[in-house]
């Protein structure tokens, strides 16, 4: 057992790990479940509930459209306590239960329409009815990845950014 | 110029971590630490300052660089920002998940 594992498990928590190297257009999100991958693969297309847990806590999330076949269509809707809303929608290239789905995202807020990723996820079953889902996102452009970044729709923490936080202990202790 | 691009080239890394062990360098100092001509780390020294990652300040006829820790932090305050943001909905599917499994439990006993 890895010592990432065996600190994980002490503290009770899955860790959530962001990949995304620095000038490219992919981003890897990986996270650990405790629960079979059967379940996993069900809270991302039944529409009863998606809206419990997708996107922040503080916005609600209404499933417009949820067709999980391939070449159906899915729409969210993020709703936050004014009335606002954000859009979210896409097609479902491949659903196949319970191990993979592929299917195109956009966000609906942005000030022109074409800026689509393409994301793949993959639910690995892990030992003790456990499942490992690895989010890989595909954006069309640097900047549209960044972008999502920063609307937390992605994330990424990787070799370019573990060199980047341990500049960073070098110049606090420096300050010190 | 975003941070992102200039941070996904490995000499313009190489320059920052340099920068973070000496301090505050001046250009010619930097160039000797690199086989690549002056002119080419002179480029990235511009990208990186573009970036607002360094920072130069001219004394006398020397161009001294330095790390702009402002723009560092900020990078990693969104890093972490982010990932909390993740980390949100996916504890609130770690709830939706573990009802899901109560109930199953709940089905087998009903069956039997």
């Amino acid at each position: 057992m890895s010592l990432e594992r065996k600190r994980r498990e002490m503290a009770g928590q899955n860790k959530t790990n962001v990949a995304a190297e620095p000038g490219k257009q992919e981003m890897t999100i990986t996270r650990e479940f405790d629960a079979p991958r059967e379940l996993v693969f069900k809270a991302f297309t039944d529409p009863g509930l998606v809206p419990q847990w997708w996107g922040p806590g503080r916005l609600s999330t209404l499933v417009d459209k949820l067709d999980a076949r391939s070449g159906g269509q899915w729409r969210f809707i993020n709703q936050d306590p004014d009335g606002n809303e954000y859009g979210f929608h896409g097609v479902y290239h491949e659903i196949l239960a319970p191990e993979r789905i592929i299917d195109t995202f956009e966000f609906e807020g942005l000030s022109e329409a074409g800026h689509v990723a393409l994301e793949t996820l993959t639910l690995e079953a892990l030992p003790g009815g456990r499942t490992r889902l690895t989010t890989q996102s595909v954006f069309q452009s640097v900047a549209d990845r960044d972008g999502a970044l920063q609307s937390g729709m992605e994330e990424g923490l990787n070799d370019s950014y573990e060199r980047l936080t341990a500049l960073l202990e070098k110049i606090q202790e420096q300050a010190r | 110029m975003d941070i992102f691009v200039a941070l996904s080239d490995p000499t313009r890394r190489a320059i920052l971590e340099i920068l973070a062990s000496s301090g505050e360098l001046p250009a010619t100092d930097i160039y000797e630490h690199f086989s690549a001509s002056p002119q080419a780390i002179s480029q990235h020294l511009k990208v990186l300052r573009e970036a607002n990652l360094v920072v130069m300040e001219k004394h006398a006829q020397k161009h001294l660089y330095s790390l702009n820790p402002y723009t560092l932090s900020q990078f990693e305050i969104w890093v972490q920002q982010t990932r909390q943001r993740w980390e949100e909905s996916f504890q609130a599917l770690d709830k939706v998940l573990e009802a899901e499994k109560q109930k199953l439990v709940q089905g087998e006993q009903e069956r039997k």
